[in-house]
């Protein structure tokens, strides 16, 4: 088996941060901090504001075993076999709402197909605005039934029919808030995590002097640059995982939502693709360019320094996502790095993204990782950044 | 006897950073460090580099080293130009210096085989390697203990080890025994005689004269950067020993000493 210096300098990498208990959890922590903190301001938040808990009972027709559980699960369920007799439930006062599902509306659902131009099977909430139950009774219902059509193939809406409502689902406000934020926040624990691990990989070594004896072996430079970019990136999605993993557990606690519906069936597989191809391409161009900064300091903790007018640019462009509106459509904004990835990051939890655009980010991110990749190699043969005094 | 390293006309100047004029409290803006510096040395021999603090041993050594860039002149290591030729010449040289550090996480069996591997070494070749300089150096029984864990001397033992993995025929040490007490340096010098023995050619770098004397075959006096003389052991002396030939030397360069 022929020796890589790359492969030989990443394994160096990896079993020094994986050996080392202190670095392992420097770069877990982040994501359980974020998880703690956001689980507690949730349910500070949550104890602050719920009002006393109002049992909302709901006169149904026709229930579907798809929807039972969930159903029962939300408010006090009574079924009813026709809509008449439900709504007499709602005028005796007996129950808050009426929710009237079409007759065999699984199989309706299943063979429903968007394209035909038929009507979609369609559910009827019946609310009284007057009373404040019978309102959170219908606010409860919709959100739900938003969630079960976001979690269909086909997409329409359910209750489409029914007169507009300035209510957001819950939901909703979770997806958008979702998208707003979570590329913002991807960003900076991309940058904060990779941003430890390359101050450290990089300055460090020079720092301590260790750099140089690897500098007196036949392996490339460019093995090298090579070598440490992977290492770090490696470290660095780690450290980013760990942080997203956070937000993402404890997301729906600071939103006092009880259930994680938002991670599991919310994206598609195509999304997951793009983003992951979005993300390790960020990745590269942010291992790049933190490795380079931290090649030219003289320790790790000069590294750090360096790298923080950084972050907060990464943090500047990362907002830039919450307060921009739609994703732009021009072309050349997707060869800017770090703006395109949050340009893209958002348009795929929007479910607006465009696969020309993605490409073309992906494309470009791995252009300028490379360009960094080299201009780490320039530094490793410079005598005047490897030893100055 | 083949000289297996020829060094021509070395010439090295530092730019002196703002930071460094006001440690050392000078304005010189650039320094000569090294200065024109001629020799070779010969398989089977080893050759002294002898000189004061900030004479450009260590520089001269970095150059050969490929660590850094002549400005000018050159030299051939085994035939290959430390200039154009640098990565056959990392291949050919195992080195040494006091700035070059072990990382303190891993174990020296780690580090063995981390660089045997950067020198492309076969997994059966590094194990005997392993063994015998392990062997020679007494490294088996703190193998498995922590860099940071180990003696100034012990890593000393441990960084002599990874420096040769590659069984390279010309070893180029600086200042080898420093800091060591006189045991541990025992082990360095019957060391750098069994190299001798193996036909190696080996560049030592000190300030130490009775290392000189015990143990190189040929001596360079370096002093601010030029090569005052270069010659065998017995022809530098003259007859008077190492230390009371250098100061005549050195009195003779720069003047009476205070
Ligand atoms: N990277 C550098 N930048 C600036 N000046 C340097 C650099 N390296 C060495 N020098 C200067 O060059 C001169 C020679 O240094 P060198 O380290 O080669 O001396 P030396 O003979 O090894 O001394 P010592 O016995 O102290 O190790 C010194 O004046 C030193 O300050
Ligand atoms: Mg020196």
């Amino acid at each position: 088996m022929k020796k890589n210096g790359t492969i030989t300098i990443l394994r160096k990498e990896l079993a020094r941060f994986f050996g080392d208990r202190r670095m392992l959890i420097s770069i877990i922590i982040p994501g359980i901090l974020i998880y703690v903190l956001y689980s507690f301001m949730g349910s500070a938040l949550h104890t602050q504001f719920s009002t006393e808990d109002v049992s909302v009972s709901a006169a149904v027709v026709n229930l579907p075993a798809s929807l039972e559980s969930t159903m029962a699960s939300t408010v006090g369920v009574t079924e009813y076999e026709s809509e008449a007799e439900a709504m007499q439930g709602i005028s005796a006062e007996t129950a808050d709402i009426c929710v009237v599902f079409p007759a065999d509306f699984d199989e309706k659902v299943a063979l429903y197909d968007v394209s035909s131009g038929a009507a979609a099977p369609m559910v009827e909430i019946y609310y009284s605005s007057a009373s404040e139950s019978s309102l959170l009774g219908f606010e409860l219902v919709s959100s739900l039934l938003d969630e079960y059509e976001t979690s269909l193939v086909n997409k329409w809406d359910i209750n489409a029919g029914a007169a507009v409502y300035d209510l957001i689902s819950e939901t909703d406000q979770t997806g958008s808030i979702f998208s707003m934020m979570l590329p913002m926040l991807l960003l900076i624990f991309l940058y904060s995590g990779c941003m430890a691990v390359g101050a450290e990989a990089i300055a460090g070594e020079k720092e301590r002097g260790t750099i140089a004896t690897m500098l007196i072996t036949p392996v490339g430079r460019n093995s090298i640059a090579m070598g440490k970019i992977a290492a770090v990136s490696i470290l660095g999605l780690i450290s980013a995982a760990s942080s997203t993993l956070g937000i993402i557990f404890s997301l729906p606690k600071l939103m006092s939502m009880d259930s994680m519906n938002i991670s599991g069936g919310f994206y598609s597989m195509r999304e997951y693709l793009m983003l992951g191809g979005v993300i390790l391409s960020t990745v590269l161009v942010l291992v790049a360019l933190i490795c380079v900064i931290s090649a030219l300091a003289k320790s790790a903790k000069e590294a750090q320094t360096m790298l923080v007018p950084l972050m907060i640019v990464v943090m500047f462009v990362g907002v830039s996502s919450m307060f921009g509106g739609a994703a732009q459509t021009e072309l050349y904004y997707y060869l800017i790095p770090l703006y395109n990835s949050v340009q893209c990051m958002s348009a795929i939890l929007s479910f607006s993204a465009s696969s020309g655009h993605i490409v073309l980010c992906i494309v470009s991110n791995i252009a300028f990782a490379g360009i960094g990749a080299w201009v780490l190699t320039r530094m490793f043969h410079s005598e005047r950044i490897m030893f100055s005094k | 006897m083949t000289e297996v390293l020829q060094v021509n006309n070395l010439r090295k100047t530092f730019r002196i950073s703002a930071k460094q004029q006001k440690l050392e409290r000078s304005v010189e803006k650039t320094r000569i460090a090294v200065d024109g510096v001629s020799f070779s040395a010969r398989a089977g021999e080893i050759f002294g580099l002898l000189g004061p603090n900030g004479a450009g041993k260590t520089t001269t050594m970095r150059m050969l080293a490929t660590l850094i860039r002549p400005d000018s002149g050159d030299a051939l290591v085994d035939g290959a130009s430390i200039v154009t030729q640098p990565t056959e010449v990392r291949s050919k040289i195992g080195f040494l210096t006091g700035d070059l550090k072990l990382e303190e996480f891993f174990t020296p069996n780690f580090l063995f085989d981390f660089f045997s591997d950067l020198h492309k070494i076969d997994p059966a070749v590094r194990e005997t390697r392993k063994k015998e300089l392990f062997d020679a150096f007494g490294v088996h029984e703190f193998a498995e203990v922590k860099v940071s864990n180990l003696s100034a001397g012990m890593r000393q033992k441990v960084s002599l080890a990874v420096s040769i993995v590659h069984n390279p025929d010309i070893i180029i040490f600086d200042e080898p025994t420093n800091g060591l007490d006189v045991l541990t340096a025992k082990t360095v010098t019957d060391f750098l005689l069994r190299l001798r023995e193996q036909g190696k050619s080996v560049l030592l770098s000190t300030h130490i004269f009775s290392l000189v004397e015990k143990v190189c075959d040929r001596v360079g006096v370096l002093i601010n950067g030029k090569m005052i003389v270069c010659d065998t052991l017995e022809a530098v002396c003259d007859g008077l020993p190492l230390e009371d030939r250098f100061f005549a030397l050195y009195e003779k360069e720069v003047g009476a000493l205070q």
